[in-house]
């Protein structure tokens, strides 16, 4: 395969999740409209932002990406395989190439389960080792290549401090050699001082074992600082992505602009220069979304048009997607 | 000399005893706020910059919680000696609080609009019908559209930011002299979050309250705060002018703390910078320097005598042995 292919094609992926009525019987009575026809490529060795507020479908479309839940249309290729018809073998395989980290490190850790348990369980699912011992060697030096001493192999995840547990959930998800990691909000439970340690390890094993991140993240600032292409997600649906700095510099849709404005800047003289677009209102629920734009009822420059007709996904040149009448 | 001096700590120390042994959250915090000053507290979890405020407004439970000295004057009144009736009185009246998540601080159970008037009632003696006039005028200030409909309604029924809203609209009702902060827009997405600065920046000037906003988040800070207090491990590490604070940083800490954050507002220019280890166990009492460990800059007497906070400049204090410039003792 040609290195240009990209190694992920998400294509038009929507999911919707059923509400459902009824005790014994079950009726649907509506269904949250979570992610809507999203599509977007990532290259090899590329890191993509996946950037929104709370709601907007982003840790949905790293879920359904991953197969983790059943896409309701559209398609999802990695390494050339799609991921929502593949079973059997098939499956398996993507699965040991394709690997997940959690927001927060205390839920996504068995504590029963110690350091050698979590982390040999993707080499023992996928039959990564010959024997016992070979295994045991393997999870120390994960455990070295994530900064941790493989003299605490045998400890509980609950003798580690957040940004330790985190550290092993990167070695669980290393294990298996995958090609692609979801980072769904990695960082977004630590503590700032620690939150560097994190992102300076996912950089370094990204360049040395040439990895594929989605990063999913609130935190636009850290978003700009480690990926190379950002997308912005608003109730479900992709408003606008390009190059980080061609995004943070130039953004197109009024959404991008809002979202870019409000960030804190942590210097005072620029806070105080600073022109905010501050949104009125709340994000309406993912139940019943707007009509046509789904973000015209917030939006400052919405026009008629933008509450009868959903805009097209294009190219502004450069590379340079939105979805805006305006733009 | 000082006319305007509101609230002054001093020698603040805050311990608990539990089952695993005396956790050291507070070891002899000092500062000052002034009328109309918004000062920000900022650290990292487990810095004890809630437990600082809470022990002074009697908010913890004692046991495990002990205050094991200092004093709290607020108006010339020592705080940590007042009975409970008397700090109810100044709790909510006169010093208001917000929290990071409001819905713990709202009764479920009841309508916003039979909160907001119960504390009306209480606190000011009004009747029912000036208290609903009064309770609707303030969700109008705070800006809750519709808010004569909304005061039937449950908190479930209001988002995050809404229910911030009703919560600050609770605790301005008295017109308080201070309102402290923790953390009140940690658990909103950042839209959110600037729309309620937004409305505590326009409050603050029209109540004319001094304010001290704890929160983790140096951005936040930087647009809001008049004076900054860095927090480590217990301890006050640096304290000044916002524009000093982060202009010129002294202390190796708040240094490495800058140094960690990325900017939205700029290309990327290097590898973060990042702090190694991890805070120390707030289990063990304190010796030296809390940050000694994990500092750069750290020299033998890091290690065995803790730096009390001295001026480097005017209005600009820290607490650190080490000349960062020349890497000898100070």
């Amino acid at each position: 395969m040609s290195r240009a292919e990209p190694l992920v094609v998400v294509d038009r992926l929507t999911k919707h999740f059923p509400i459902t009525r009824g005790i014994l019987i079950q009726r649907q009575v509506g269904a949250v409209q979570a992610v809507d026809q999203v599509s977007f490529t990532i290259a090899r060795g590329e890191t993509l932002g996946l950037v929104g507020e709370s709601g907007c479908g982003k840790t949905t479309v790293g879920r359904t990406a991953l197969a983790l839940y059943p896409a309701t249309s559209g398609r999802v290729v990695i390494d050339g395989q799609d991921v929502h018809t593949a079973r059997g073998r098939d499956l398996l395989a993507i699965r040991r190439k394709a690997q997940m980290i959690f927001q927060d490190p205390y839920a996504s850790l068995n504590p029963r389960w110690t350091v050698n348990a979590i982390i040999s369980e993707p080499l023992r699912v996928h039959r990564l080792c010959a024997n016992d011992r070979e295994r045991t060697e393997r999870v120390k030096d994960l455990m070295q290549m994530v900064g941790l001493s493989p003299r605490l192999i045998n400890r509980f995840p609950h003798e580690f401090s957040g940004g330790q547990r985190q550290r092993i959930g990167i070695a669980r998800a290393l294990a298996s050699e995958p090609l692609f990691i979801v980072c769904d909000e990695p960082i977004s439970a630590l503590d700032v001082s620690i939150q560097a340690q994190v992102v300076n390890l996912l950089e370094e094993l990204q360049g040395r074992l040439g990895l594929t991140y989605l990063f999913i993240a609130h935190d636009l600032s850290m978003v700009r600082h480690i990926c190379t292409r950002v997308a912005v997600m608003y109730l479900g649906v992709l408003v606008e992505l390009a190059e980080r700095n061609e995004l943070y510099e130039n953004p197109l849709h009024p959404y991008t602009q809002s979202l870019l404005s409000a960030v804190p800047i942590p210097d005072p003289k620029a806070a105080r220069q600073r022109r905010r677009i501050i949104l009125q209102g709340d994000v309406p629920s993912p139940i019943n979304p707007p009509a046509g734009c789904r973000f015209h009822t917030r939006c400052p420059i919405a026009l008629d048009l933008c509450s009868q007709e959903r805009p097209a996904w294009r190219d502004m040149g450069g590379e340079h997607w939105v979805a805006c009448h305006r733009a | 000399m000082d006319d305007n001096l509101l609230l002054q700590v001093e020698d603040l120390h805050t311990r608990f005893h539990t089952p695993e042994g005396t956790v050291y959250a507070v070891n002899g915090i000092s500062y000052r706020l002034h009328e109309g000053e918004t000062l920000a507290v900022v650290g990292e979890s487990g810095c004890g910059k809630s437990v600082s405020m809470m022990s002074i407004l009697g908010l913890l439970p004692v046991p495990p919680a002990e205050i094991a000295g200092g004093r709290a004057l607020y108006r010339g009144q020592d705080l940590l000696k007042m009975s409970e009736s008397e700090l109810e009185r100044i709790r909510g009246k006169e010093i208001a609080m917000i929290f990071q998540d409001p819905m713990t601080s709202l009764n479920p159970v009841l309508t916003i609009g039979k909160q907001i008037t119960e504390s009306l009632h209480k606190h000011l003696g009004m009747n029912p019908t000036q208290a609903t006039e009064r309770a609707i005028e303030l969700l109008d200030w705070v800006g809750i559209p519709d808010a004569r409909r909304r005061l039937g309604d449950y908190p479930h029924q209001f988002s995050g930011g809404m229910r911030q809203r009703v919560m600050i609209a609770m605790q301005l009702a008295c017109t308080p002299s201070i309102l402290i902060a923790d953390e009140p827009t940690t658990a909103l997405d950042v839209t959110i979050q600037a729309q309620i600065v937004e409305l505590v920046v326009r409050l603050r000037q029209q109540v004319g309250m001094a304010m001290i906003w704890i929160t983790h988040d140096l951005g936040v800070v930087a647009g809001l705060a008049d004076r900054v207090m860095v927090m480590y491990a217990g301890f006050v590490v640096e304290e000044a002018g916002v524009d000093d604070l982060y202009e010129d940083p002294r202390h190796p800490y708040t240094i490495a703390l800058l140094a960690a954050l990325p900017r939205v507002d700029r290309r990327r220019d290097r590898r973060l910078k990042s702090i190694p280890g991890a805070p120390p166990s707030l289990l063990v009492e304190p010796r030296g320097c809390p940050f000694a460990p994990r500092c750069e800059f750290a020299i033998e007497r890091c290690f065995i005598d803790n730096p009390s906070l001295q001026p480097v400049a005017p209005r600009h204090r820290i607490a650190c042995w080490v000349e960062i410039k020349t890497g000898g003792q100070r």
